[in-house]
């Protein structure tokens, strides 16, 4: 009944306990904005859709007249990768627009809303990422002009706490040149 | 920099003619009951020159109390104050505060610099000691000893082994939700000393500790190639593991650390694979036109159980660790994932979502026995306690920019959130440090 009731001498024990040593070799740097360089996405800032205000002022075959007059990407229904109709619409353009100017290479990132796990949405945006390269393939962009990557979760551009956010954050992304391009 | 704690136990035979009969030791948590009422026990301030005696006894009343299974008195009750460590305590002093057990302690500066910290556990209702050990430290372990003494008592009250002597890697998030920096950081399980183990721009997640806690696994967005890597804690240095085609995420050890068992995403989709870390062979587990993930061993390194959305949505399979016998272990509503086989081996932890809401929960490895413990509008990722007695996970509030890390008993009472320096994600609890 007692954890308690043997307490005979203890023998003379020692025990060397080796504590894990953990070189500090990094200073911890929490402070300070994560600086955006590097991101290849910055079509947040460009408008969403094909009507943007500077759509008339984009030099025909740069990366703003693809963003801004073609649309660089698609929505997806929550827990989906199936292309919708009007994303097949704006997959249509972009293919246009590539086939015109053939020198891009191009990046599609997928990416997943906040309401699922973590790791799961890592496999969503790639399969969001896929489904959108397969489409733009099937409209003769050349599989070796894409790569795909997805980001999971881990990259919303909507940051509020409802669906208004999340539908706009389950996306695939069609960035010229793009991640490791 | 490298130092040791070495410990001794006391020999007590003089004090143990104090002891009365030691069928009446009364002092005894049972775990298993649930929702235990803590036991009020008296953690006097070990003696010490300086403040170092009672900053250790702080930090075993902070564990204790912190477990929920102990109720430190305050020590304005105190009738007795303690003045010998060596001599007993007048048990009649503590008994009249209730004080079931009794610690006291010092702290002694060695000539060579160390420090040696001693404690005793009364039971003060059989008056009898229960258990006296000493340690010998750097000054700067302070913190480890005081851990080391609060496991020793857990375990000793409560026939359990503590967790107290352990530490919490985790993704350390800051920022922005739309620009936000992570690094992998690992602190001591109450949030203290918490240190950096990367620093780059890069996305990085999911880290666990090997079965040794010498190593990390994790993911890297490195290069804008996201992989799984391996870290070597004492010497920084970082490879990859395998040559995988596409991107492969999702790592965890096998109980015996010679494995990584991971994720790999090819064309959509995402099977399981291992890689053996001597022979570099790779072995695919599953083969599915679906998304596999979230693998983690039993602790015999028998099966392995992961989430799979095969069947149309998330839910939680059990497999032999040679991919065999695959089989859906999760039937309730809603959709399962992140399963994490507790180290006890008879349960599963897991994340579940069900009606707009993300529950933590646990069930046997059978699928039976489902109990939600802990539900808001996001809990993630649970982690257990070397014990299997403790899980913690991730939870963002609504409304909230970003998540905290909160630790919650198997019993699904004393929810806690542990201190971050920003926002916390992704913990991975190692085993007790030795």
């Amino acid at each position: 009944m007692s954890h308690i009731s043997s307490l005979s001498a203890h023998g003379m024990q020692k025990l060397a306990r080796n504590p894990v040593i953990i070189a500090t070799f990094m200073a911890l740097s929490l402070a300070g904005c994560a600086s955006k360089k590097g991101l290849p996405n910055n079509a947040a800032d460009l408008g969403l859709g094909a009507n943007g205000a500077n759509g008339a002022n984009a030099k025909p075959g740069s990366s703003q007249d693809f963003t801004v007059n073609v649309g660089d990407r698609i929505f997806f229904d929550t827990d989906s990768s199936s292309i919708r109709a009007d994303a097949q619409q704006t997959l249509d353009r972009q293919a246009q627009w590539l086939a015109k100017y053939p020198n891009y290479k191009i990046t599609v990132e997928g990416h997943a809303d906040e309401r699922g796990t973590r790791e799961y949405n890592l496999a969503l945006g790639a399969r969001r990422a896929n489904a959108a390269r397969d489409y733009l393939v099937s409209r003769g962009v050349p599989a070796s002009r894409m790569r795909t990557i997805s980001y999971g979760k881990e990259r919303p551009v909507a940051t509020c706490d409802d669906i208004s956010c999340w539908s706009q954050n389950r996306r695939a992304v069609t960035v010229l040149g793009g991640a490791g391009m | 920099m490298k130092s040791m704690i070495i410990r001794t136990l006391f020999m007590m035979g003089a004090l143990f003619a104090l002891a009365a009969n030691p069928a009446h030791a009364v002092v005894e948590i049972n775990i298993n009951k649930g929702n235990v009422t803590p036991l009020p026990i008296a953690i006097t301030d070990f003696l010490a020159k300086d403040g170092v005696g009672k900053q250790i006894s702080d930090v075993v009343a902070a564990d204790l109390k912190r477990s929920g299974l102990f109720a430190p008195i305050d020590s304005k009750a105190f009738i007795e104050k303690i003045t010998n460590p060596n001599a007993a305590p007048r048990f009649q002093d503590w008994r009249t505060i209730n004080a079931q057990a009794l610690v006291t302690g010092q702290v002694v500066k060695e000539a060579d610099g160390r420090l040696r910290a001693e404690f005793r556990l009364w039971d003060t209702f059989a008056g009898q000691q229960m258990i006296g050990q000493q340690y010998f430290t750097q000054p700067e372990n302070y913190r480890r000893v005081a851990h080391i003494i609060a496991d020793a008592i857990y375990e000793k009250i409560t026939g359990e082994k503590g967790y107290f002597d352990t530490r919490i890697v985790f993704v350390a998030e800051s920022g922005p939700k739309n620009a936000r920096k992570r690094q992998l950081a690992i602190m001591d399980q109450d949030g203290y000393n918490v240190r950096s183990i990367t620093n780059s721009n890069d996305i990085v997640l999911t880290p666990r500790f090997s079965p040794n806690h010498q190593e990390i696994t994790y993911m890297s967005f490195e290069g804008n190639q996201p992989r799984v890597y391996l870290l070597q804690l004492e010497t920084g240095q970082r490879e990859v593991v395998g040559n995988f085609p596409g991107m492969t995420f999702s790592p965890r050890f096998s109980p015996d650390g010679q494995r990584v068992i991971m994720s790999l995403e090819e064309g959509g989709n995402a099977n399981i694979f291992t890689m053996d870390l001597r022979s570099r062979t790779t072995t695919r587990l599953t083969s599915t036109a679906a998304i596999d993930t979230s693998p983690s061993y039993s602790p015999d390194g028998k099966r392995v159980t992961f989430e799979s959305d095969r069947g149309g949505s998330q839910q939680i399979y059990v497999m032999n660790a040679d991919g065999s016998g695959q089989t859906r272990i999760s039937h309730g509503d809603g959709s399962y994932s992140t399963p994490v086989w507790s180290p006890r081996g008879d349960l599963i932890a897991f994340t579940k979502q069900a009606g707009g809401k993300f529950s933590i929960g646990v069930m046997k490895p059978d699928g039976s026995g489902e109990r939600i413990l802990t539900t808001n509008f996001h809990n993630e990722g649970p982690t257990w306690a070397p014990n299997g007695r403790v899980i913690m996970f991730f939870r963002q509030n609504a409304g909230e920019a970003g998540p905290h890390l909160y630790s919650i008993d198997l019993s699904g009472y004393n929810e806690q959130q542990i201190p971050t320096p920003a926002y916390g994600s992704d913990p991975a609890w190692s085993p007790l440090l030795d």
